[in-house]
């Protein structure tokens, strides 16, 4: 769920185009909303209240088999989240093991290589201190 | 009084209509879509985020768009959007210990743990003008390096160790939110942190400038500056369990404070804390030193009556919606009001010079 809550939307869309989107059933239409995220003082010590984040969220139902789909997705697209559920809800059936090749392993790649081109470039701006002699001795 | 006046409507939607134009400005120049702010103008993007209190980097872009660059009104705009969002609930308290981090220094430890990492930074540039920029040959990739991996642990970690700075002690304490209630006095610290986090960064940063410049001076160190992003977690009712429902980039500063011990504590280092939305160490920097300058009772200093000590003072004024919005209001129309004050001008003079009159008789 975390991996669907961050992905882009146009990505996973991109990736279950090709997909057949099953019948399903709403448990909750898509809605968007606030989350209050919270920090600690000092990073360690008790909670206090940063700002909220926009966030959309839904749960439906498949026609074929019953199994549950929830999502909370960041943002305000309701595609997104209505994508997101069915993966979710798709994972508990025999699709599973499709759905994990063609959509989440993807989506895996995508975010691990986003993040490893940010730590790289952060990398290349480490400071390495050296001493000048001072040629006391 | 308040009386009815009606009128103006025609005048206003023309003003609207005309305000549209001029939004828009010349047609001969290519309309600016809302990803070039996003992408562009970003660290406008992230103060619309963080003093609009709402993490959606789409809707400041819209915002700011809509404000024709005028961040304050760009504010008031995503405020008053953020009011109409049903609340889901709360996040579980953001780990920065595990953010993944663009820029770490400090300018306490040299050869800390993980080293500095510099960042997209306009430190150490000059500040000249770059006409390059205006002849539009922007390019140039950042250079990369393998990264490492390991941990960046806190600076402030390493003095907890010897017992030399005051503890942060953690809780699962509710926090108050004066989003939902009005802010009240005395304040305690998770409240004075909210407030100062969307505060108006030019009041923040002048109030810790102030404590520089010797009005409730406290000696900061910046122990460490981070600036990158973290997942957000929240427990999902219908799922009984915590997941990540979201990332967002945070800068985190923590100071370290030299204070000489006190009547109930002893000499030891103190923390002010800063945490802001987005990519904004000025923000984050002056939030710990005021921050620090407001934990002058708990930590038993005295009240040398500075305004930065005076929390009232700094939580009352932090607001730039709140003050806009007092202050703005003053050009609307008081034809009543000044009336009145206008007949009472009148009859005190009236009354002053049948007086002198009646002296001189």
């Amino acid at each position: 769920m975390s991996l669907l809550a961050k992905a882009s939307a146009a990505h996973l869309a991109q990736l279950m185009g090709p997909l057949d989107s099953p019948a399903f059933d709403w448990l909750r239409t898509p809605e968007t909303g606030g989350v209050m995220v919270r920090g600690r003082m000092g990073g360690a010590g008790a909670p206090f209240n940063l700002g909220e984040i926009t966030v959309t969220r839904c749960a439906l139902t498949l026609r074929a088999g019953g199994a549950v789909g929830h999502a909370y997705v960041q943002g305000r697209d309701k595609t997104h989240a209505q994508q997101a559920a069915l993966v979710d809800a798709l994972m508990q059936t025999d699709a599973a093991a499709t759905i994990r090749t063609t959509v989440l392993e993807p989506l895996q790649k995508a975010a691990k290589d986003r993040n490893d081109s940010r730590a790289r470039k952060a990398a290349a701006t480490k400071v390495d201190f050296f001493t000048m002699v001072r040629g006391e001795d | 009084m308040y009386v009815a006046v009606k009128g103006g409507e025609r005048a206003i939607d023309n003003a609207h209509a005309w305000l549209a134009e001029e939004r828009r400005g010349d047609l001969g120049v290519a309309e600016m879509s809302l990803e070039q702010i996003r992408e562009q103008l970003s660290l406008a993007v992230n103060r619309v985020m963080a003093e609009g209190s709402l993490y959606d980097a789409d809707l400041a872009a819209l915002a700011i768009k809509q404000s024709r660059g005028d961040l304050i009104e760009a504010i008031f705009l995503i405020r008053a959007y953020r009011t109409t969002l049903p609340r889901f609930g709360a996040s579980l308290p953001v780990e920065t210990e595990e953010m993944a981090c663009d820029r770490r220094i400090s300018a306490t430890f040299k050869d800390l743990p993980g080293g500095q990492i510099l960042g997209p930074t306009f430190d150490y540039t000059h500040r000249l003008l770059d006409f390059k920029l205006a002849a539009e040959g922007q390019g140039g990739a950042a250079a990369e390096a393998p990264a490492s991996g390991a941990p960046l642990p806190h600076v402030t970690e390493f003095l907890n160790k010897e017992g030399l700075i005051q503890q942060e002690v953690a809780s699962d304490e509710t926090p108050p939110d004066l989003t939902r209630e009005p802010l009240e006095f005395p304040a305690n610290r998770p409240l004075r942190l909210q407030s100062l986090t969307r505060g108006d960064e030019g009041f923040v940063l002048s109030m810790a400038y102030s404590t520089q410049r010797g009005y409730a001076r406290n000696h900061a160190f910046v122990g460490e500056l981070r600036i990158g992003r973290c997942a957000v977690e929240m427990e999902v009712p219908e799922l009984g369990f915590a997941v990540e429902i979201g990332e967002i980039e945070l800068t985190e500063c923590e100071t370290v404070n030299q204070f000489q011990g006190s009547k109930t504590e002893p000499a030891q280092f103190t923390r002010g804390y800063g945490l802001v939305f987005g990519q904004a160490e000025r923000k984050a920097i002056s939030m710990a030193l005021v921050d620090r300058a407001l934990r002058w009772e708990e930590l038993g200093e005295d009240n040398v009556g500075s305004p930065a000590q005076d929390e009232e003072f700094v939580l009352s004024h932090a607001d730039n919606i709140q003050a806009t919005g007092f202050l703005e209001h003053i050009k609307l129309p008081h034809y009543v009001d000044f009336q009145s004050e206008l007949e009472l001008v009148r009859k005190l003079r009236a009354e002053a010079t049948e007086a002198m009159s009646e002296a001189a008789e």
